[in-house]
């Protein structure tokens, strides 16, 4: 296992060259505004753009421009500075880590809580009512693009522009060390938008799982023991129905903490997703580069953290 | 059978399930009684209505779409009608069950140990170490060598056999006074087949259970059975003491299940003859003898004509649900046994028949 995982490191660092690699070709090969021209402003100079171009490294060959930022990032461990502020790139995102963080994690636990119980009961009770309210509900869920939701869910509650004014709206968020209590306020609404997707279709997903698990042979075996429906269904099938949604959560994890930029950038929340919002606005290419690092060592992250346990979850896994 | 001596204690059991296709009749009148210490083998091809039968009686097969009738008594007592709670608490205490395939019956992400020790605590108000210890001790008992190790593996990582002897420990937990096994070797190798027998028979005695041993193999049933019922379409077309029904058979369809298993007795050289056609749909079942698509000796009558499971007037142990005249059936199966086809049998018998006119 442990020379497996080392394997899987291994190539999590092969992977994140390439995506480096991709990332600056993508930047300069397809048209995008000229970093400099950007920084200089409208009536700039030929001389200042020139002494800009220089200074950001631009005027040298595209490979070495790569070279250089890769064996700064390696030797170093610096992604370079913002074109556009200046700021180191490390700081930016460590500054903005935070905020996706909780976004993230806050609308994982909710959607988990809703999810599970509402699959389960719509698995048990299949063809009731129960069934179809959330087998429609889910549909809705899945329908509703985030961006959309995030704006309805601003003119319905949010305390400046809403019909009701109950929570924060846009752009309230404070770092959880300066209010922890308007830090939540701020991320309620936020949270409920992500998770209503996420809702749906785990939901969903476990509600087929579990009826599908539900027919299977050793849960006739669990009942013919004698065993209570609770234990039945809790433990005996929702142990079996929710090893692949571990799996998909982790993977869902990986991929929001990358930034969940519709989200962020609806409700102005300061995360790595609005981040990489304005460097792509902002041709920065800096901070692009250091944005879709994050987010690939995430995924690549998420990708082996969901092996192992998924080896833990099913003893089969283990020996294969 | 008397009433007194049955633990199990089957009438009329009929069970339809209402499918989008229509009703589908599972179970069609099902009757029969276990005693203590004894085995009934019930035989059949897949889809005869065996397994749905037991599974009924251990009232495993409930829901809005099944339409149960009849009674199931265990020790007099009517399951059918007992309340999930009451049930539940029958299950795996007095009456347990063995399935067919142990690699799926057993939960794949628990440990065979941790399994049993639900079967006991399920029923039995004791700590975790003493359903360990009891878990240990079960093991042992079905012969599972290194039970210690094997109480913490997880079902994949045991073979076939000791899978299936992990099943019986699990369903003898409570030590149950019935016993349902709905083939318990068919997914094993015949060696191993022969040492499951073997261990279910020697349970079944030590613990005096009454044991409902479903199979499709009339071996399985010579070996272990004391009575046999025969199923075939949802219904018992015969039912008979093992060794009678070995000696004399009276149903084509069972002399079809002798004819179609190898047998190291039988003459050299003669061949194994498979019934032919398919098991009937249950949807819409044949009109008259339900097996008279596939009989070869078939005659107009028996189209329409349904018959009745009625005791032989030479022992009436032995009850048969067929149309042919019981002097007819003994000249077939004479001939069927000395290695005819059931084309010469017919052929031999309509002769016979015709010489007997004369």
């Amino acid at each position: 296992m442990a020379a497996y995982i080392l394997r899987r490191v291994l190539w999590g660092l092969v992977l994140l060259v390439l995506v480096s690699a991709l990332t600056f070709v993508v930047f300069y090969v397809l048209p995008s505004a000229d970093p400099a021209q950007l920084r200089a402003g409208r009536s700039a100079s030929p001389e200042t753009l020139a002494q800009i171009r220089e200074s950001l490294g631009l005027n040298e060959s595209l490979p070495s421009q790569f070279w250089t930022f890769l064996t700064s990032l390696m030797l170093h461990a610096d992604l370079g500075y913002s074109y556009f502020s200046g700021a180191s790139v490390g700081s930016l995102l460590i500054d903005r880590l935070p905020a996706t963080l909780a976004l993230t994690l806050g609308a994982l636990v909710l959607w988990l809580l809703v999810a599970v119980p509402v699959g389960v009961l719509a698995a048990v009770r299949r063809g009731t009512w129960v069934d179809k309210l959330t087998t429609g509900g889910a549909v809705l869920g899945i329908s509703m693009p985030v961006y959309w939701l995030g704006l309805v869910a601003l003119y319905l509650f949010s305390d400046d522009i809403g019909l009701i004014p109950l929570l924060p709206g846009a752009g309230a968020y404070v770092p959880l060390t300066e209010d922890p209590g308007a830090w939540f306020a701020a991320l309620v609404l936020p949270w409920l938008v992500l998770a209503s997707t996420f809702t749906a279709v785990y939901a969903r997903l476990l509600r087929g799982n579990m009826i599908e698990v539900l027919s299977e042979d050793y849960v006739r075996t669990a009942r013919a023991k004698g065993l209570s429906e609770r234990r039945v269904v809790l433990r005996h099938g929702l142990r079996a129905a929710a090893t692949p949604l571990v799996t998909l959560a982790g993977l869902d994890v990986g991929l929001l903490l990358g930034g969940a930029v519709l989200v962020e950038t609806v409700f102005n929340i300061p995360g790595i997703g609005s981040l990489s919002y304005d460097a792509i606005v902002n041709a920065d290419y800096p901070v692009i580069q250091g944005t879709v690092l994050l987010a690939a060592c995430f995924v690549i992250v998420a990708n082996i953290v969901v092996d192992i346990l998924y080896a833990y979850l099913d003893p089969r896994v283990r020996e294969a | 059978m008397s009433d007194a001596e049955a633990v199990l204690r089957v009438e009329d059991l009929r069970v339809a399930f209402d499918t989008r296709d229509g009703l589908l009749q599972a179970v069609d009148g099902v009757s029969f009684a276990v005693a203590r210490g004894r085995t009934l083998g019930i035989v059949g091809e897949s889809g005869s209505g065996k397994t749905v039968a037991a599974t009924t009686a251990m009232g495993l097969v409930r829901g809005a779409r099944v339409r149960t009738s009849g009674r199931v008594l265990l020790d007099g007592e009517d399951l059918l009608g007992a309340s999930p709670e009451r049930l539940r608490a029958l299950r795996g205490a007095t009456i347990a069950m063995v399935f067919q395939d142990p690699l799926s019956a057993l939960h794949p992400l628990l440990r065979v140990g941790a399994q049993i020790e639900e079967a006991v605590r399920a029923h039995r108000d004791v700590g975790r170490a003493a359903a360990r210890a009891r878990t240990l001790e079960l093991l042992e008992h079905v012969a599972i060598p290194d039970a210690r190790r094997r109480r913490d593996a997880y079902p994949h990582e045991l073979s076939g056999g000791m899978r299936q002897r992990a099943m019986i420990a699990m369903a003898l937990a409570n030590e149950p006074r019935v016993l349902i096994a709905d083939e318990p070797t068919t997914a094993l190798d015949v060696t191993v087949q022969a040492q499951i027998l073997a261990l279910l028979r020697r349970l079944r005695d030590e613990l005096g259970m009454a044991m409902v041993l479903i199979t499709h193999d009339l071996g399985v049933v010579a070996e272990t059975a004391d009575e046999v019922a025969v199923m075939y379409a949802g219904r018992i077309v015969e039912q008979a003491p093992a060794a009678e029904l070995f000696a004399a058979p009276q149903h084509p369809y069972t002399w079809g299940l002798l004819r179609s298993t190898p047998r190291l007795e039988a003459a050299v050289g003669a061949d194994l003859v498979a019934i032919p056609g398919r098991p009937p749909s249950l949807l819409q079942p044949p009109s008259g003898c339900r097996f008279h698509p596939r009989c070869p000796y078939v005659r107009e009558r028996h189209r329409e004509v349904d018959p009745a499971l009625e005791p032989l007037a030479a022992g009436p142990d032995h009850r048969v649900a067929c149309l042919l005249p019981e002097a007819e059936r003994q000249a077939l199966w004479a001939r069927l046994a000395a290695g005819a086809t059931p084309e010469q049998a017919r052929a031999a018998a309509a002769g016979g028949s015709e010489e007997a006119a004369r």
